[in-house]
């Protein structure tokens, strides 16, 4: 089972950078300076616009092209944490946007910097209007650490292919086994998630329903 | 043969008993208007005329056939009795004219060519033909409202249930409502849940007042506005006339 | 250099077309599909009783649970044990309609419960029946709400069927891993069919925009503000 410790560890990888690179694209193309919402815009249509197993390619093979050598593990966890980034900034923005614009201006009154304003303000409440969909977000990256397998990781699938070859007969039952690990872990990740929401629930203010 | 009777009927929501036993009858174009204080179930009356809510006990005849018996086709039945709802609820994919003849197109299977001529005649009735292409969200309430019974009144219905059909009015936009339901007089059975006292007063042939789950009483204008039986009906409409006023302006 | 890339991409094209071909086949079957089986279950889920209810609820949560991949081996791999076979394009496609249809059934089960009870009492009361009005009232207003969601899915689709390359469908992947494979060219390759990629994701997104334009009813706005996908 040491497939699933490596899905695992891609999946928590792969969520940590995609989170905190999301956040920073969401705050820079909100708040940021001229030029740099234009390029983070680029940024997420790129990211957003091709396939996930494209993008693994490019950054394995096709960056070894020209001398840059990623191991499986880290490309994978490079592929996913990018491209998920591009998503979460999109559920980010929405709550930013969700945020009467007085906040921002009572902060400033009081003599905040931008930067502290973001910090102390405008951070906390969407980290909470966030959590549906980053919750979601965390589950389908769970589910496409599944395509890690192409690029040569170890991870769930590349042991079910293992078994696979070992054992023809067997390939229904452990597939479906595969299948129902994985359900297991989508599962308990939304009951947590929905238990983590209720408890860092700011009472009364709902957020706005995001799509 | 009375047209339509209510017999016994008691509804509840929730352990919450709305309606305890009410009873009446209406004939063949008679217009009846029901008033009361908010909340004693004349809305939740009229549906359980058409069982858009089946009452929990109690019977409904329509021109002698049962509409609350299970075996009944409630489809067919519903065909004979108009609704005007408080929210006109108008299709909103659909223009005002399509709104009126969809009833007919679908239910009776008549030709589109017929069904749709059938609703411009509906709609001219109510003076809104300029409007037959137009859709629920750029007409006004009134108009709305007026699409709303014109689409009614295509369905060729024996009776006419309005569930305070302009209580989400603004108050200029009541009058051209009222006028058109006042047309309707004498043509069409109507059965009114209103709070117009005017309208009440001037046009019903019987007014039903109930409170609290029953009829308190009824009987025609005249005699409920200035010799109720009952001091609960003489303190409604002496306070409810004060403040609405009638038509007349007295 | 620049030539050389020219003349690279020239040579690859027919094989790159092919793959194209492929890809835009699976994805319009798959959302095809899926959209009407995801009608089915988004219908089952609001107005069917507790046993259909608890079916499409149960098939949903399975499907959206497990990842993609592991539904397209189960189809491919998995199956032939019990001595259903199906080629690797029949399999992409039934594993995509059908992971497609879950998801689709969510969406469209929002749609349709956001059309006020109003427009189905109004239905009713005009002695429409259940399914007539489900069919001219509820679903011409659920649909139109469903377009964003719609086009949301549709790009989905058109990423994920790169998955099929792993059951060994030649779509546009596979085509780009069988070029690279023998010119060593991975970066150019996989740089031209992500280019490729894009540009069908824009130029979807474009069409379905404009198509939504035309659907509009005039008043409504909430599918239809500025562009439809927030990119």
């Amino acid at each position: 089972m040491d497939g699933l410790k490596t899905t695992l560890g891609l999946t928590a990888f792969g969520i940590l950078f995609g989170t905190i690179l999301g956040v920073c694209l969401a705050i820079g193309r909100s708040y940021g300076k001229r030029p740099l919402p234009f390029f983070i815009i680029i940024y997420e249509k790129i990211l957003r616009g091709i396939p996930l197993l494209v993008l693994l390619f490019l950054l394995y093979f096709g960056l070894a092209q020209i001398g840059i050598h990623f191991d499986p593990f880290a490309a994978a966890v490079l592929g996913l944490g990018l491209r998920s980034a591009a998503y979460q900034a999109q559920i980010f923005r929405g709550s930013i946007n969700s945020i009467p614009e007085g906040q921002i201006t009572a902060a400033y009154s009081l003599g905040m910097s931008r930067l502290k304003a973001i910090r102390y303000v405008i951070l906390p409440q969407i980290l909470r209007f966030s959590i549906p969909g980053w919750s979601n977000e965390f589950t389908i990256l769970l589910k496409d650490t599944s395509l890690a397998f192409s690029i040569g990781v170890i991870e769930l699938m590349r042991q079910g292919r293992y078994i696979q070859v070992l054992a023809p007969d067997l390939i229904l039952v452990v597939y479906l086994l595969i299948a129902l690990i994985y359900f297991i872990l989508v599962f308990s990740i939304n009951k947590i998630m929905r238990l983590v929401e209720k408890k860092y629930q700011i009472a009364g203010y709902q957020a706005e329903a995001h799509r | 043969m009375t047209m339509l009777e209510v017999k016994d009927v008691y509804k509840s929501y929730g352990g919450v008993a709305i309606l305890k036993g009410v009873s009446f009858m209406m004939n063949k174009d008679e217009t009846k208007v029901i008033i009361g204080p908010s909340g004693t179930g004349k809305s939740t009356l009229l549906r359980c005329i058409n069982q858009l809510s089946p009452p929990d006990k109690g019977q409904v005849w329509l021109n002698g056939e049962e509409i609350t018996n299970p075996q009944s086709n409630i489809n067919k039945m519903r065909e004979k009795i108009g609704f005007v709802f408080q929210d006109f609820n108008l299709f909103n994919h659909l223009t005002a004219l399509r709104n009126d003849s969809i009833g007919r197109e679908k239910e009776k299977k008549i030709e589109k060519e017929a069904a749709y001529k059938r609703a411009m005649d509906e709609l001219t009735r109510v003076g809104l033909e300029a409007q037959s292409g137009q859709y629920p969200a750029q007409l006004s309430g009134g108009q709305k409202q007026r699409v709303g019974i014109a689409r009614a009144l295509a369905m060729d219905p024996d009776l006419i249930l309005f569930d305070e059909p302009t209580s989400a009015l603004d108050p200029e936009l009541i009058g051209d409502v009222l006028d058109v339901m006042k047309s309707l007089c004498g043509k069409v059975a109507m059965l009114v849940v209103t709070h117009e006292m005017g309208f009440a007063r001037n046009v019903a042939d019987e007014i039903i007042f109930m409170e609290g789950g029953i009829i308190v009483e009824q009987g025609p204008p005249k005699e409920m506005f200035t010799n109720a039986k009952m001091a609960r009906t003489r303190e409604f409409l002496g306070r409810i006339g004060a403040l609405y006023g009638d038509e007349e302006g007295r | 250099m620049a030539v050389d890339f020219g003349q690279f991409f020239i040579n690859s094209l027919p094989d790159l077309l092919s793959g194209l071909g492929y890809t835009l086949l699976l994805t319009f079957i798959s959302i095809s599909a899926g959209f009407l089986l995801g009608i089915f279950l988004a219908l089952g889920r609001v107005y069917g009783n507790k046993v259909i209810n608890g079916f499409c609820v149960g098939y949903i949560e399975l499907i959206r649970g497990t990842p993609l991949l592991v539904q397209l081996f189960i189809i491919y791999f998995g199956l032939p044990t019990i001595g259903i076979n199906f080629s690797p394009i029949q399999a992409a496609l039934l594993g995509l309609s059908l992971n497609s249809g879950a998801y689709q059934a969510e969406y469209l089960r929002g749609s349709i419960q956001s059309v006020e009870s109003g427009q189905m009492s109004a239905a009713r009361s005009l002695g429409m029946n259940k399914l007539q009005a489900i069919r001219h009232v509820v679903l011409p207003q659920a649909l139109r709400i469903s377009i964003p969601a719609w086009s949301n899915e549709f790009i989905y689709l058109l990423q994920y069927s790169s998955i099929a390359y792993i059951i060994s469908v030649a779509e546009l992947t596979a085509e780009g891993k069988f070029i690279a494979a023998y010119t060593f060219r991975y970066l150019e390759v996989f740089a031209m069919i992500a280019v490729i990629y894009l540009v069908l994701t824009i130029v979807s997104t474009e069409i379905i925009d404009r198509i939504a334009k035309r659907l509009r009813i005039p008043g409504i706005g909430a599918a239809t503000r500025g562009s439809l996908r927030d990119l």
